[in-house]
């Protein structure tokens, strides 16, 4: 269980975490949900010591990261999968990781076949692509078979194979019991990924609840009609549901009514559809909503 | 221990600390043997004369230390480290360590193999080392080697940059402290207690490498040739002190 308790971090004048407070369970996925510059990455290196909060905490089943005996056989993480010497061989590079928590080099041989690096062990990791580097940094956070395991973005610049591999790989780990804290931007990819979500933005806490439940709260559900009697169809919904019309088609967007009963009250009057669908709202439209306000660099209005 | 080895994998596993190594060791013995070669009646060799390039082997074996800390910025591989081993001052002690190790051994091989070759060279010059002078002037490379290993570790923890922590060691070493000596009357009062100076005393103190006349004049040095040296340790790991100490504070 990872604990946060109003973490807080300053650059000079710029807040980039701004007392933030959450827990992460063990047993499930959880998504750290933000807009680029949100200040996932410095809450994670505040979690594991690597940067010192101006104020406040975090806990990892209970201790500071400083305090941990064996660091990589409590916590693994992947925070970049640069962290690595481009001329150092996939397997040097764990063997020196593995050495300092007095793991065995048979657990290196171990992760390399788990991640699928084994074929490549001997070769330079300046030579690898995005998607062996990254299963290389999974390696190296796997190495302690640790119980809380933290990944910044790790999928992104992956291929769909590479993508798949990772959630499958983080809903495994789950399943085991492990806590695992997994950060990205994209919503529809955590979406896919995490059982909870914690989003931030600006370095401020906006949301932590079930992947479900948000996505329940943060899109509208619209119903898309095409009829040729749409003038009558309208009138009969307006009672009971908000009605606007599609500027391209002309279809009618109902809101506030279920498919179903679209369709008896159309049935029940005679009226012929040609289309009845519901439309789930866009997950990435829902969540630029909520962190509009949030967004430190926006576009420019074009 | 396990430190120790950890930072030995590091080092032995990438390829520069081993070119580093041999540019140290070909480099001086080579110049010691071209030296040896030109050497005749009114330049005679001697013990002193074959060490006289062991700076160059230094100069490089600081660059090889720098490159050790520097290289873990450049890469992020540093924070791998702290993320292994909180304990940030024992890792980066374990780190000074084996390049100290590493360098000092190189300054054997450095200062045996510029006096071994020279003795194959001119084998009928007067080489053997039977004065504490002479041995002090050869074995002792390697405690100097090793102090500006520590020197150039903390210069790199602390500059973080490979570019910016070579040029200040190169630029320092061989320029700051000889030219400063250019300053009228001060300047050479100065020198007395640049480090570096003391290093090059702790060698060479009442040998007599060069013949009256040569080189640059003699310094007239507060301490003897081990109170040099101390002087110089106390220098380098006064600076690592710092040097760790910024590092445990900073952001990683």
């Amino acid at each position: 269980m990872i604990e946060a308790a109003g973490l807080t971090k300053h650059y000079g004048p710029t807040v980039a975490v701004d007392d933030l407070s959450f827990t992460v369970e063990a047993g499930r996925v959880t998504g750290f949900l933000g807009p680029n510059g949100a200040g996932k990455s410095t809450t994670m290196r505040m979690i594991l010591g690597l940067d010192t909060p101006n104020k406040g905490q975090a806990l990892i089943d209970g201790k500071r990261y400083s305090e941990l005996k064996r660091p990589l056989g409590t916590v693994g993480a992947l925070l970049d999968a640069k962290w690595v010497h481009p001329n150092r061989s996939a397997r040097s590079h764990l063997r020196w990781l593995a050495k300092s928590n007095h793991i065995s080099d048979k657990r290196v041989d171990e992760v390399l076949e788990m991640v699928g690096l084994t074929a490549v062990a001997k070769r330079n990791a300046g030579g690898f692509s995005l998607g062996m580097a990254q299963r290389l940094g999974i390696a190296g956070a796997l190495l302690g078979d640790p119980k809380v395991l933290l990944f910044d973005e790790p999928v992104n610049g992956l291929d769909p194979e590479g993508i798949v591999w990772i959630r499958q790989f983080m809903h495994r780990l789950a399943a085991d019991g492990r806590t695992v804290l997994v950060s990205s931007h994209l919503l529809s990819e955590m979406a896919q990924t995490a059982h909870e979500l914690i989003v931030i933005g600006k370095g401020k806490l906006i949301a932590q609840t079930s992947t479900e439940q948000f996505i329940k709260d943060a899109t509208e559900d619209n119903v898309r009609v095409r009829s040729p009697h749409a003038v009558k169809l309208r009138e009969l919904l307006a009672g009971s549901a908000t009605v606007t019309s599609d500027e391209v088609d002309g279809a009618l967007v109902v809101h506030g009514l279920d498919p179903a009963s679209i369709g008896d009250l159309a049935a029940a009057n005679g009226i012929v559809l040609h289309e009845l669908s519901p439309q789930r709202g866009s997950l990435e439209a829902a969540f630029m909503q909520l962190t509009k306000e949030s967004v430190e660099y926006h576009a420019a209005e074009s | 221990m396990t430190l120790l080895a950890v930072e030995r994998i590091k080092l032995f596993s990438t390829r520069s600390p081993w070119w580093c190594m041999a540019l140290a060791v070909t480099l001086t013995v080579g110049m010691a043997a071209l030296i040896a070669a030109n050497t005749n009646d009114e330049f005679p060799l001697s013990v002193g004369v074959s060490q006289s390039f062991s700076n160059f082997g230094m100069i490089v074996i600081m660059v090889m230390a720098a490159l050790a800390v520097t290289t873990e910025y450049r890469f992020g591989t540093i924070r791998a480290t702290f993320l292994a081993v909180p304990g940030r001052v024992q890792a980066l002690i374990a780190k000074t360590v084996v390049v100290a190790v590493l360098a000092g051994v190189i300054g054997e091989v450095v200062a045996f193999g510029s006096w071994g070759i020279s003795t194959l060279i001119k084998p009928n010059a007067d080489m053997a080392i039977n004065s504490s002078v002479e041995w002090r002037n050869v074995a002792g490379t390697g405690l100097v080697f090793a102090l500006s290993a520590v020197l150039a570790v903390a210069v790199g923890t602390l500059v973080r940059q490979t570019a910016g922590a070579v040029a200040i060691l190169l630029v320092y070493a061989l320029l700051v402290e000889s030219l400063i000596g250019l300053i009228p009357k001060i300047g050479v009062n100065i020198q007395e207690w640049m480090p570096f100076m003391h290093a090059n005393n702790f060698l060479t103190a009442d040998s007599a490498a060069l013949p009256e006349g040569a080189g640059p004049p003699r310094l007239d040095f507060p301490f003897g040739p081990w109170g040099s040296l101390a002087y110089f340790a106390a220098i380098s790991v006064g600076l690592l002190v710092v040097a760790l100490a910024v590092a445990k504070k900073r952001d990683a």
